[in-house]
């Protein structure tokens, strides 16, 4: 196989992708919900799939790439199953977040750089404020937001998934 | 063109049929449940206490009503269940009020949902350990009329939010929804609008506090056909949440605001760019532009008027500098969230290079309310120079935390000590004559403290302190708190969420972190100070957005308002909060002390003295923190080292 | 003056006279503002903010984007915008690397200038550069990113210059940074070689990379005959170097300079010129004869051959397959001067001074090899050969001028203007029209095709001949005509095309000047050489009418092929990781990959990758078996998929997993 037929073969399979850049018309300034939609779809941004974005677009990769590492929301590594995300606005960080993310750190065996953990199956987070001060301090674990949180109730939260995790 | 688009639109559309209709149906109704669906309320588990509710009534052998149209609507005496937006009072929820009585119920569970159809639908007795107690006299609070957290507010852009069903535009319709855009659209011109507006003086409610009225017309008499409205729901203050609630809870008002903002300026087409971090209200946005379209009023020819509107909603992908609103713009044309030089202003090149209006949410949604209340009358409310309400976000070391909107003038003293309830400590307790300060304006604002705690608030009374109204965030803090390191906080923030295109903030952030650092780990020097201060004044003068030159503001209004307490971290490396722990003194607690002198004959510096069998202290000018007494203590008496 | 169009800068009147900004109406009135990002050909960026100026009424603004408005009262240097001014630079260098003395730019560094300008005399915060590796894939450029103050001058340059949009910021906040995709190396990605980034750097971020201590190896080593050949735009700015005008021919000292540092032979890239005006104007009007592959592209410039190669593969055809006048050069020196010179062919090296960064990336391609070595052994820009100069103490305005050697040293005055955008089809035209139409051209200037727009075009009528002819510098303006070409939609038949606005006179490679007066001079200087030279058509050249004699045979003939000629290659990327994706088993270890996309997942994929991690942790596998999560292998109905090697299972489960783990792991030992 030469090398541009071997691309195409291989692009051919991205369906998934060539239907969201037709349902966006393959227009340039429908990056951002395109990338949303793809890492909707395999749940992070794999460099291949954005070099494919790039050139169906014809905007060139580095474009895609700045983009893509410019915005908190997107990833460019695959998260766990579990994403903690924990907020540290200013009303959880008064009300002692930071206790809240230390203590998941350490019983996942994390650090603020490497966040997921080996197995996938946790990301810890933090984010900046998820708009439910009222309740702080707050953590979503995927879409579930749990209020009035401390470092005891968080952990207890983490064990009942690896509880639920084993006897499944 | 948006013709034929979900089919059924019958035109002319007929708001007052649909209200009547909506009435007519209410009246069947002999009461109504409505569960609080905010975000807040949500995480504490209020679906679970609606589907007990429709469940649980059903069960009772009560007419059960979940959606007024069809068959349902048909019922007599049925018992409507609803979900709201936004209720306010967040951390009481799950709130649960039953109309017409106006009994609100707080932090109920699903256990208690049998309790309250039995009792109060069935018997109208009302359950008294369900009600709020006000923490002051300790009685009990029927609901938001005596609830002082409600009494003092004057809800106006709130007031559907925790009432009406967001996902209903009929019932937005039945509380004289979108009878303000069809004035406009049918009575009234462009201009006409604008000058409405500008008589109303309103003022963005996103920071800044522009007059909105201006905006407008400098967007009017733009030359060009195609033109944008652009809602700002990209609110990504830390402790605001303001906006959010106002999506959540009322998105059509913010749809008809926009109706109307591009009718004042001649747009087309609009965008409403939400923050990723707000998914609930993206989805009740997007379902209201939905049913909007479906009744006709967005599309083509808007009440007949040969207008059209169409609007898209766009999801933001985390990134707080969005909030400005090139940045926003620049995100929208799927690039890189950066802003650029001012002007060219959006009202004259925005997106795509056309005239742009850029608002924000409670600024629009403001907007219905003043096209139907009239200009005049919307002045009677607030201060001269910043008429109508302002909603807040009150955070932090506070009794009641929540959703409040009150009329600008009000004072710092009535949000946080009657709305708010008074300070609490760390563990939650009040803690009489623990303020400290409050944080106003997000990482934008400022700290104000106890002498502005009787400032008539608006948004010039808070330039002229140095803070700002900002998007509406209010952090209470009490006296454990550490100034400098809430400081740091923000500067943390700011620069997290810097964009990194200007020299000035990207490098100016990360430095006067480092100095703070430095501050808050007791290296500091007398230089670090003016250093501070000099960078300071660089960023805010000059860099390229509103990002930057706010983002020392946290910094210089520290160093304004608590000088002597930056300064005991530098001279004397002692925090006055106790919260800096590099800065921590070791300390002997009295009543542990048993005067055995052990830490005398160890300490290197001889900094420990009392007699013996006498409690002991340590001298804080010689003590060099080398921890050798607590070691050494049997007792456990010697603490923070 | 009339106050309706005039403002006051630093309390003097100055009349507006439809400047885009403040800066440059400043820079007209004789007051230089500071800017990292500013260039006059670029977008506004408006991100160093130096320069501020503060407007009376109005405060600070930048001058780059505020529009001069009559009555403004403009102050450029109040103490209140030095400060800022000197803030900004100090905290510029708070993050950057301070090793000034041993910096490519130093002495040419703006912000050293700057630092110095502004009396910046101590850096009173703390460093905050967190060391990152130096890029030296590329051939041509050196990528240090601690040394970037992200003024993004390079990031416009590629995108709005030359339309590739190679390097782009990435990151955000105090992780911005200035990368190619993917934050892949130089090398890797669509970058052409042309320099322009590394031209407009203000800073030593972006460098041409140096060949300057294998080219004094070569002249130290006394088994070698080293030859240099010397580019037709050299001439006209290596004196800027010196602090000469720009524009002034400095042919003779150069030889002189070239001579003393120890080169044996010193030759003309212009002979090489000649050379390609035959071959490429024979080329071309064979190809009008018969209608096929036009239009036809020009070949000289390795970034456009570069570029085309990769977003034009399909015009690959209509490039004219002529070698570039360096490697004609490089071929025909390798192949005469051996035995001319009398020293064994691996023993001669050949050296190019170049405008050109471009050219050392050609000089590389393995198809400018020939037994195993390279047609041209090291590319020196012009400012390296300064440079050596400089190292080797030679006092260049002292120099008394020499000439060329000969045979190569020689050449026509169609030769020299090769190094302006135009001057490869003025050349051309001078052959083909004499040729075409049989009789002696008398005229041999023509004016329609020189000068500065980006896109020029000419007709012409030989004898009833139509042809129509486009001249293109700057990459983003070859892409419109290589769109329409390759839509079949070009009306011209010939094409000259420049990486470089201007051409080579303006190349990468030439001393880097930040006077808009500069391109022109040099080019005004090429076309005075070629009217100062004898001879003004390559026909003319009689030492190349011997070289065909004596070693090429006819032109375009078999011989010549083989020497000046080349072929093109498609580069449309694929992508490097999709690749090691498919080939599984890579290396000693064995890949094995489980889908963590949305479909395996809800199938419970993750568990098994949770299996296979313990199985391998558990049984000491890990210098064995490589587990990783992939996105996607495109069998979402056969969810979970695994694969093992080169195996992936669909439907797979824990059990089966393991067992195919183990089972290849006992294969690859038996």
């Amino acid at each position: 196989m030469t090398a541009a037929t071997e691309n195409q073969t291989r692009f051919r399979h991205f369906a998934k992708v060539c239907e969201i850049l037709s349902k966006h018309d393959h227009m340039p300034s429908k990056l951002i919900p395109i990338l949303q939609e793809v890492q909707e779809e395999y749940r992070y941004l794999p460099q291949e799939v954005l070099t494919f974005v790039a050139t169906s677009l014809d905007i060139p990769p580095a474009q895609v790439y700045g983009v893509a590492t410019f915005y908190a929301h997107f990833t460019l590594k695959p998260k766990g199953k579990y994403v903690i995300r924990l907020c540290d606005g200013t009303a959880c960080h008064v009300r002692g977040s930071n206790g809240i993310h230390q203590a998941l750190l350490k019983r996942l065996n994390l650090t603020e750089t490497c966040n997921t953990t080996p197995d996938m199956l946790f990301t810890v987070e933090t984010v900046s404020c998820l708009g439910a001060c009222g309740l702080a301090p707050v953590i979503v674990i995927n879409e579930d937001v749990h209020g009035q949180m401390t470092p005891e109730s968080a952990l207890k939260l983490v064990d009942d998934i690896f509880l639920q995790e084993n006897v499944n | 063109m948006l013709k034929g688009q979900n089919g059924c639109a019958t035109k002319p559309i007929n708001l007052a049929k649909i209200a009547t209709d909506y009435a007519a149906q209410t009246k069947k109704l002999a009461r109504r449940v409505v569960i609080c669906a905010g975000t807040g309320c949500v995480a504490n588990g209020s679906l679970k206490v609606y589907r007990a509710f429709v469940e649980g009534i059903a069960k009772a052998g009560l007419p059960v009503v979940t959606e007024l149209t069809g068959k349902q609507g048909t019922l007599v005496d049925g018992i409507l269940v609803s979900r709201s937006g936004c209720q306010g009072f967040c951390q009481m929820g799950p709130l649960v009020t039953v109309e017409p009585d106006g009994i609100l119920y707080t932090r109920v569970k699903e256990k208690d949902v049998a309790e309250i159809i039995e009792q109060t639908l069935k018997r109208n007795e009302v359950i008294d350990r369900l009600l709020f107690v006000n923490p002051a006299d300790g009685k009990h609070c029927h609901g938001q009329n005596d609830i002082p957290f409600y009494t003092r507010q004057h809800r106006m852009v709130l007031k559907a939010c925790g009432n009406v069903d967001p996902e209903d535009i009929n019932e937005y319709i039945r509380n004289s929804g979108y009878a303000a855009a069809e004035k406009a659209y049918v009575k009234m011109t462009a201009q006409s609008v604008c000058e409405e507006i500008t008589f109303a003086a309103l003022r963005g409610r996103g920071g800044g506090g522009f007059p909105t009225g201006k905006k407008w017309e400098l967007t009017r008499i733009q030359p060009g056909e195609k033109k944008y409205v652009i809602c700002n729901g990209d609110e990504g203050d830390p402790g605001a949440f303001m906006d959010r609630s106002v999506m959540e809870g009322n998105p059509h008002s913010v749809i008809e605001g926009m109706m109307i903002a591009a009718l004042a300026i001649g747009a087309d087409e609009g965008y409403v760019y939400v923050r990723a971090e707000y998914p609930l209200a993206v989805k009740r946005i997007r379902k209201a532009v939905v049913e909007a379209e479906r009744l006709g009023l967005l599309g083509d020819d808007i009440f007949d008027s040969g207008k059209n509107f169409r609007l898209h909603v766009m999801e933001g992908a985390g990134a707080f500098v969005c909030g400005e609103e090139t940045a926003l713009m620049a995100s929208i044309e799927g690039k890189r969230g950066t802003p650029r030089p001012k002007p060219p202003f959006p009202a004259q090149s925005g997106l795509w290079g056309k005239p742009t209006v850029i608002n924000n949410v409670e600024t629009l949604a403001t907007v219905p309310l003043i096209i139907n209340m009239g200009a005049a009358e919307f002045r009677r409310l607030g201060t001269k120079g910043s008429p109508g309400t302002k909603t807040f976000a009150l955070t932090g070391h506070v009794a009641n935390t929540g959703l409040i909107e009150v009329p600008f003038g009000a004072t710092l003293r009535e949000i946080i000590f009657e709305i708010g309830g008074g300070i609490i400590d760390d563990a939650g307790k009040p803690f009489p004559g623990g303020f400290k300060a409050v944080q106003i304006g997000g990482p934008s604002g400022g700290c104000l403290i106890e002498e502005h705690l009787d400032l008539p608030l608006d948004f010039d009374s808070l330039r002229g302190v140095g803070a700002m109204v900002g998007s509406g965030g209010l952090v209470v803090m009490n006296k454990n708190t550490c100034m400098v390191k809430m400081a740091r906080f923000f500067m943390q923030f700011t620069q997290n969420e810097s964009c990194g295109k200007c020299v000035l903030c990207r490098e100016g952030t990360k430095q006067m972190l480092a100095l703070l650092d430095d501050i808050i780990a007791g290296e500091a020097t007398e230089e670090t100070i003016s250093l501070l201060r000099e960078v300071a004044l660089a960023v805010q003068k000059g860099s390229l957005c509103g990002l930057g030159k706010t983002a020392p503001n946290p910094v210089l209004s520290t160093l304004r308002n608590f000088r002597a307490e930056v300064e005991a971290h530098i001279v004397q490396k002692r925090c006055p909060a106790g919260q800096c722990k590099a800065l921590v003194m070791p300390e002997i607690i009295a009543e542990k002390c048993k005067g055995c002198t052990a830490c005398v004959k160890k300490c290197p510096v001889g900094a420990i003295s009392g007699e013996v069998k006498k409690p002991h202290r340590i001298d804080p000018e010689k003590c060099i923190k080398c921890g050798a007494c607590a070691q050494v203590c049997k007792f456990g008496a010697v603490v923070g080292v | 003056m009339n106050a309706k169009t005039t403002l006051t800068i630093d309390n003097r009147e100055v009349r507006i006279e439809g400047e885009k900004n403040l800066l440059e109406l400043a820079r007209k009135a004789g007051i230089d503002i500071p800017t990292f990002c500013y260039h006059s050909s670029l977008s506004v960026y408006g991100a160093c903010r130096l320069c501020l100026v503060d407007i009376e009424g109005r405060g600070i603004v930048t001058s780059c984007s505020t529009k001069p408005e009559p009555g403004m009262k403009i102050r450029t240097h109040t103490e209140e915008i030095r400060g800022m001014r000197k803030i900004a630079v100090e905290l510029l260098l708070a993050s950057h690397e301070q090793n000034c003395p041993t910096c490519a730019k130093n002495t040419t560094c703006e912000l050293q200038k700057l630092a110095r300008k502004l009396g910046v005399g101590e850096v009173r915060f703390k460093p905050t550069l967190r060391p990152q590796p130096l890029d030296r894939t590329s051939a041509s450029l050196v990528r240090n990113p601690n040394k970037c103050i992200l003024c993004g001058d390079c990031v416009r340059a590629c995108a709005e210059i030359q339309g590739i949009g190679a390097i782009d910021f990435a990151g955000r906040g105090a992780n911005s940074c200035v990368v190619p995709a993917f934050g892949k190396n130089l090398d890797e990605v669509e970058c052409v070689n042309c320099g322009l980034c590394a031209s407009v750097c203000p800073t030593g971020a972006l460098t041409p990379k140096s060949e300057i201590e294998a080219v004094w190896k070569d002249l130290d080593n006394p088994e070698k005959t080293v030859v240099v050949q010397i580019a037709p735009a050299v001439r006209v700015a290596l004196g800027e170097a010196f602090g000469l005008e720009p524009g002034k021919i400095e042919t003779g000292r150069i030889v002189a300079g070239l001579k003393a540092l120890g080169f044996d032979q010193v030759y003309d890239t212009c002979f090489a010129a000649d050379l390609t005006v035959l071959e490429e104007a024979t080329e071309f009007i064979a190809r009008k004869t018969v209608g096929e592959k036009l239009p036809q592209f020009t070949s000289c410039c390795p970034a456009w051959v570069k570029y085309a190669e990769q977003f034009y593969p399909g015009l690959l055809p209509n490039l004219s397959s002529c070698r570039s006048p360096q490697q004609m050069f490089g071929s025909l020196a390798k192949k005469i001067l051996p035995e001319k010179l009398g020293v064994k062919r691996e023993n001669l090296s050949i050296v190019s001074v170049m405008p050109c960064t471009a050219k050392k990336f050609e000089a590389k391609l393995d198809k400018f090899r020939r037994d195993g070595m390279p047609d041209v052994d090291h590319v020196l820009t012009t400012q390296e050969a300064a440079r050596m100069f400089e190292e080797a103490g030679i006092r260049f305005r002292d120099l008394a001028p020499q000439s060329m050697d000969m045979p190569l040293g020689f050449k026509t005055g169609a030769g020299v203007i090769f190094g302006a955008s135009g001057g490869v089809t003025e050349a051309a035209l001078r052959y083909a029209v004499e040729k075409i139409k049989g009789v002696e051209l008398d005229a041999v200037d023509f004016h329609e095709v020189r000068g500065e727009a980006g896109l020029r075009e000419a007709e012409y009528n030989l004898d009833g001949l139509q042809i129509k002819v486009a001249i293109v510098h700057g990459l983003a303006n070859a892409k419109k005509l290589a769109e329409a070409a390759a839509r079949g939609e070009c009306a011209y038949d010939f094409i000259e095309v420049m990486a470089c606005p201007g051409g080579c006179v303006a190349g990468a490679g030439q001393p880097v000047s930040k006077e808009p007066t500069t391109r022109a001079e040099r080019t005004a200087a090429l076309y005075e050489a070629d009217k100062m030279l004898q001879l003004h058509k390559s026909q003319d050249n009689h030492l190349v009418a011997e070289c065909y004699q004596k070693h090429l045979g006819e032109i375009g003939g078999h011989k010549s092929h083989e020497l000046l000629h080349t072929s093109y290659r498609s580069r449309r990327r694929i992508c490097g990781e999709s690749l090691s994706l498919l080939d599984g088993a890579q290396g000693e270890k064995l890949k094995v990959s489980v889908c963590v996309g949305t479909s395996c997942f809800v199938r419970g994929s993750q568990k098994i990758l949770e299996a296979l991690v313990k199985h391998v942790q558990e049984n000491s596998l890990e210098n064995l078996v490589d587990v990783q999560a992939t996105f996607c292998f495109e069998r979402c109905g056969d969810g979970p998929n695994v694969r093992v090697g080169e195996t992936v299972i669909g439907k797979c489960d824990i059990t089966t997993a393991i067992k195919a783990v183990e089972e290849k792991l006992a294969a690859a030992k038996s």
